[in-house]
C-alpha cells in the first residue's frame, strides 16, 4: 500500500475538540427511558380475554383460516378479539384465569460440592418465594443438581416444542469447567465457573416460570416443590443444547427436502427473516462483548503489573522528587483504575451473559418455526394422500367393485379426519407461535432495556470515580 | 507540513541553539522505505548556505551513528542511540487483511475500520519521524559531535550517500564483537572502581537499565490491552448500531443511544492509549536505548582502564628486564592519556544524562497527567 504523507511532527497528539458528552445526558433523558415501560401496556388493556372464555373457541374455528388470508401486522387481523389477544400481555390473561398476578421469585444459591472424585457434583439450593395459589406454600426450597435442570428442560421440550411453545433452553454442559470442580481445584477460575453456572440456572428458572403455560406444568411444579426428584438419567448423554441441536438437524432436514412451504402468511415470513437477522447480529455482538470482557481483564492485570514496575523504576531513580512522582503516579493509576475497570467489567459481563442467553433462545425460536413447517408438511402430505385416495375411489366406482369401494370409502373417511386434524394442528401451532413470539419480543425488550439502563447507571458512577481521579491528578501536576 | 519553532525533541529536553538547528520537515512513506527530509538552519561557516534540506533514508542515519561509535575520538561520550528501523509491517498486514475481508462486513463497518487502521499507520509514521529527529537533535546539541565531519556531510550533501546496508560478513563481525563485549562486560563489571563517582554510576546504570526495560515491556503490554479493548468497543458500537437500525421495537432507540455512547468511549480510550503510547512508552523506550549507550560508555572507560593497567604492568616488566623501555613508556603514556580523557568527558556526559533524563520524565509525566485530565473532562 502506497501512502504519501506530508507530516508535521508535533510534540504531542494534535489537540482534539472536546466532545460534548455532558453528564446531563444521563439525567433528564433517563426519565424518558421509562416512558415506554411495557408495564404501561397492562393499564391500557381495555378488554379482558380469558383462556376459557367462549370467545376463544370463536378464535379457533371462526373466520377464514390465517393460512389463506394474507396477514400483515397483528393489528390488522380479522376480528377485534384476535387483536386484543395478541396485544395483551399473556400475564394479564393468566391474571383473569387464576386470579393470581405473576408474583414469584426464584433464587439459586449455596452451591455445595457433594461427593468426591469424578462422581462428585454440585448441589444448588433452589428457593421459591411466591404468593400464587398454584403452590402449596409461600416460601420453600429444595436441593437440585445440574442434571435435574437438564432433565426438566428435556421434559418440557418434548411436551411443548413441537406445538409451538418457545421453551427456554437450559445452560450448557461444560466438561472442562465441571472437571476442575470435581477434581477439587479451588481456584479463582473454578469459583467463577460455579458462580457463572449458578447465575445461569437462576435466569433459566425465572424465564421458565415467567411463561404462563410452562409455569402450570406439573413437571415444573414438581421440580420446584418436591424434596425428592427422580434422577434424570437421559441427560447425561443429552443436554438441552444437545436437544436443540437435534431439533435443528431435523429442521435442516426439512429444509433440504424439495417441498417448499407455501408461505401465504406474510407475518411468518417477516418474523422468520427478523429472527434470522437477530440471530446473526446477536452472535456477532456476543462475540465482541466476550472479547471485551477478556481484554479488559487483561488490561486490569497489565495495568497493575505496570504500576509495580513504574514504582520500582521510581525507587531506583536518584533524584528524589522525581522518584516520588513516579511512585505516586503508579499508586494513583493502580488504585483508581482497578476499581473503575472492575466495575465496568462486571457490567459488560452481565451483558455478555444476557446475549449468550438470547443467542440460545433464538435458536429455540427458530426451532419452533421449523416445527410449524413440519406440521404444515404433515397436513399437506395428508391432503396429497387423500387426493390420491379420491382418485382411486373414483376409479373403483367406475369399475364397479363394491367391496373394495367400501374399504376405500372407509379409508377415505379416516384420512379426511386426519387431514382435518392436520389443518387444526397447523392453525393451532400458528396461533401459538404468534402469541409466543409476541410474548418473547416483550420479554426481549424488557431484558435489554434493563441491562442498558444498568450500563448507563454504572456510567454515571464511573464519572463520579473519574472526578476523584481528576482531583488527584491536579494535585500531582501542581506539585511538579 | 507546517513549520515549527525550534527542536521539538519529543522525549528529550534539549537546549535551543541558533547556531545549528536541525529538524525533519517532511517525510514520505513508500512501499518499503521512508524518505526523511532533513532540514538545517545554521549560522556556522562550515556550511555553504544558511538554510538547506536533503533527503535521507534510515540506513543513512545508521551509517552516521555507527561512524560515531567506531570513532576512537568519541569513546568518552554517550553516543546518541540510533533510531529504530521504521516498522510498518504489522500495520500494513492489518490493512491488507481488512481489504480481503471487505466483502464480509457492512460499508459503515469497513469505512470505520479503514479509518482506524489508517490512523494507526499515521501514528506509527509520526513516531518514526520523531525518533529520527530526536537522534539528529541530540547530535546537533552535543558540543563535540555537532562538529563531526560526517554529520555535516549527512546534513548537506544532497546526493545519495550510497551507504549500502551491512553485508553478511560485516553483520557476523558485529555479532562477534558484541559477544566479546558482553563477556568483557561481565569481567569489567566485577572490578570495583577506585573512583566513587564511577562506581556509583555503574551500580546505578545497571539497575536502572534493567528496570527501564521491565517498565517498557509492561507499558507496551498495557497499551496493547488498551488498544484491543478499544477495537472491541468499536465492533460493539457497530453491532449495536446495526441492531438499532434493524429493530422495529422500542429497543431501537436504546440500541442507537448505547451505540453512540460506545463510539464516544472508544474514541476516548483510543486517545488515552495513544497518549500513553507517546508520553510513556516512547519515553521509556528512548531511555532504555540511551541508558544502554551510557553503559557502553562505562564499558569503554573500563576497557581503557584495563588497557592502562596492562600498559603499566608491561612498563614495569620492561623496566625490570631493561628491554623496549621507551616503547613501553610511550604505550603507557598513550593509555594513560586515553583513560584520563575518557574519564573526564564521561563524568560530564553522565551528569548531563541525568539532567536530561529527569527533565524529560518530569515533562512527559506532567503532560500525560494533563492529557488524562483533558480526556476525563470530556466524559
Amino acid at each position: 500500500m502506497c501512502v504519501c504523507v506530508c507530516v508535521c511532527v508535533q510534540s504531542g497528539p494534535a489537540s482534539l475538540p472536546a466532545e460534548d458528552i455532558s453528564t446531563n445526558s444521563n439525567g433528564p433523558k433517563q426519565d424518558s427511558l421509562f416512558d415506554d415501560d411495557p408495564e404501561d401496556l397492562f393499564a391500557e388493556a381495555t378488554e379482558e380475554v380469558s383462556l376459557d372464555s367462549p370467545e376463544r373457541d370463536v378464535l379457533l374455528s371462526d373466520g377464514p383460516s390465517p393460512a389463506i388470508t394474507p396477514i400483515t401486522p397483528p393489528c390488522s387481523l380479522i376480528t377485534p378479539h384476535i387483536d386484543m389477544f395478541t396485544h395483551c400481555s399473556f400475564d394479564e390473561i393468566e391474571e383473569e384465569e387464576g386470579g393470581d398476578s405473576f408474583d414469584m421469585h426464584i433464587s439459586v444459591s449455596d452451591p455445595e460440592k457433594v461427593g468426591d472424585g469424578m462422581n462428585a457434583y454440585m448441589a444448588y439450593k433452589v428457593s421459591t418465594k411466591t404468593s400464587m395459589s398454584l403452590f402449596r406454600s409461600q416460601d420453600f426450597s429444595v436441593k437440585r443438581r445440574f442434571s435435574d435442570f437438564l432433565g426438566l428442560h428435556s421434559k418440557l421440550a418434548s411436551k411443548y416444542l413441537h406445538i409451538g411453545y418457545i421453551v427456554p433452553p437450559a445452560p450448557e454442559k461444560s466438561i472442562v469447567g465441571m472437571t476442575k470442580v470435581k477434581v477439587g481445584k479451588e481456584d479463582q477460575s473454578s469459583n467463577e465457573f460455579v458462580e457463572k453456572r449458578r447465575s445461569a440456572l437462576e435466569r433459566y428458572l425465572m424465564r421458565t416460570v415467567k411463561h404462563p403455560t410452562l409455569l402450570k406444568d406439573p413437571d415444573v411444579l414438581q421440580f420446584l416443590e418436591s424434596s425428592e426428584l427422580p434422577r434424570a438419567v437421559s441427560t447425561q448423554a443429552l443436554s438441552s443444547a444437545g436437544i436443540l441441536r437435534m431439533v435443528n438437524k431435523a429442521a435442516e432436514a426439512v429444509n433440504k427436502m424439495t417441498i417448499k412451504m407455501n408461505e401465504s402468511d406474510a407475518w411468518f415470513e417477516e418474523k422468520q427473516q427478523h429472527f434470522d437477522n437477530l440471530d446473526l447480529q446477536l452472535r456477532k455482538l456476543h462475540a465482541s462483548v466476550e472479547s471485551l470482557v477478556c481484554h479488559r481483564r487483561e488490561l486490569s492485570v497489565n495495568t497493575a503489573l505496570f504500576a509495580k514496575s513504574a514504582a520500582m523504576l521510581g525507587n531506583s531513580e536518584d533524584h528524589t522528587a522525581l522518584s516520588r512522582a513516579l511512585s505516586q503516579l503508579a499508586e494513583v493509576e493502580e488504585k483508581i483504575d482497578q476499581l473503575h475497570q472492575d466495575q465496568a467489567n462486571a457490567d459488560f459481563y452481565c451483558f455478555s451473559e444476557l446475549l449468550g442467553d438470547y443467542v440460545r433462545l433464538i435458536t429455540a425460536v427458530k426451532g419452533v418455526f421449523d416445527h410449524r413447517m413440519k406440521t404444515w408438511q404433515k397436513w399437506q402430505d395428508g391432503q396429497i394422500l387423500l387426493q390420491k385416495k379420491r382418485e382411486a375411489e373414483a376409479k373403483l366406482q367406475f369399475n364397479n367393485k363394491p367391496e373394495k369401494l367400501q374399504q376405500a370409502k372407509d379409508e377415505m373417511r379416516e384420512l379426511e379426519g386426519k387431514v382435518q386434524q392436520g389443518e387444526r394442528d397447523f392453525e393451532l401451532i400458528s396461533k401459538t407461535i404468534r402469541k409466543e413470539v409476541s410474548r418473547f419480543e416483550k420479554e426481549r425488550v424488557k431484558d435489554f432495556k434493563t441491562i442498558i439502563i444498568k450500563y448507563l447507571e454504572s456510567l454515571v458512577q464511573t464519572q463520579q470515580k473519574q472526578k476523584v481521579k481528576n482531583i488527584i491528578i491536579i494535585i500531582f501536576s501542581i506539585s511538579y | 507540513g507546517e513549520p515549527h519553532p525550534g527542536p521539538r525533541a519529543v522525549n528529550v529536553d534539549l537546549q535551543t541553539d541558533a547556531t545549528l538547528q536541525v529538524d525533519i520537515s517532511d517525510a514520505l512513506s513508500e512501499r518499503d522505505k521512508v524518505k526523511f527530509t532533513v532540514h538545517t538552519k545554521s549560522t556556522l561557516p562550515n556550511f555553504k548556505q544558511n538554510e538547506f534540506s536533503v533527503v535521507r533514508q534510515h540506513e543513512e542515519f545508521i551509517w552516521l551513528h555507527d561512524s560515531f561509535v567506531e570513532n576512537e575520538e568519541y569513546a568518552g561520550y554517550i553516543i546518541p542511540p540510533a533510531p529504530p528501523r521504521p516498522d510498518f509491517d504489522a500495520s500494513r498486514e492489518k490493512l491488507q487483511k481488512l481489504g480481503e475481508g471487505e466483502g464480509s462486513m457492512t460499508k459503515e463497518e469497513f469505512t470505520k475500520m479503514k479509518q482506524e487502521l489508517e490512523a494507526e499507520y499515521l501514528a506509527i509514521f509520526k513516531k518514526t519521524v520523531a525518533m529520527h529527529e530526536v537522534f539528529l537533535c541530540r547530535v546537533a546539541a552535543h558540543p563535540v559531535l555537532r562538529k563531526d565531519l560526517n554529520f555535516h556531510v549527512f546534513l548537506e550533501y544532497n546526493q545519495d550517500l550510497s551507504v549500502r546496508g551491512k553485508n553478511k560478513k560485516e553483520k557476523l563481525e558485529d555479532f562477534f564483537k558484541n559477544v566479546v563485549k558482553s563477556a568483557d562486560g561481565v569481567l569489567v563489571a566485577g572490578v570495583k572502581d577506585v573512583d566513587d563517582f564511577f562506581e556509583h554510576e555503574k551500580t546505578f546504570l545497571l539497575e536502572y537499565h534493567n528496570r527501564v526495560k521491565d517498565a517498557s515491556a509492561k507499558s507496551d503490554r498495557m497499551i496493547r490491552s488498551h488498544k484491543n479493548a478499544a477495537d472491541d468497543i468499536n465492533r460493539i458500537a457497530s453491532s449495536l448500531y446495526t441492531l438499532g437500525t434493524q429493530d422495529s421495537t422500542d429497543l431501537c432507540k436504546f440500541f442507537l443511544k448505547v451505540s453512540e455512547l460506545f463510539e464516544k468511549t472508544r474514541k476516548i480510550e483510543s486517545r488515552v492509549a495513544a497518549d500513553e503510547d507517546l508520553k510513556l512508552a516512547d519515553l521509556l523506550k528512548y531511555y532504555l536505548r540511551e541508558s544502554q549507550a551510557a553503559k557502553d560508555l562505562l564499558y569503554r572507560r573500563s576497557r581503557a582502564l584495563v588497557d592502562y593497567e596492562n600498559a603499566n604492568k608491561a612498563l614495569d616488566k620492561a623496566r625490570a628486564k631493561n628491554r623496549d623501555v621507551l616503547q613501553a613508556e610511550t604505550s603507557q603514556q598513550l593509555c594513560c592519556h586515553k583513560f584520563e580523557k575518557i574519564s573526564e568527558s564521561a563524568k560530564q556526559e553522565l551528569i548531563d544524562f541525568k539532567t536530561r533524563r529527569v527533565a524529560a520524565f518530569r515533562k512527559n509525566l506532567v503532560e500525560l497527567a494533563e492529557l488524562e485530565l483533558k480526556h476525563a473532562k470530556v466524559t
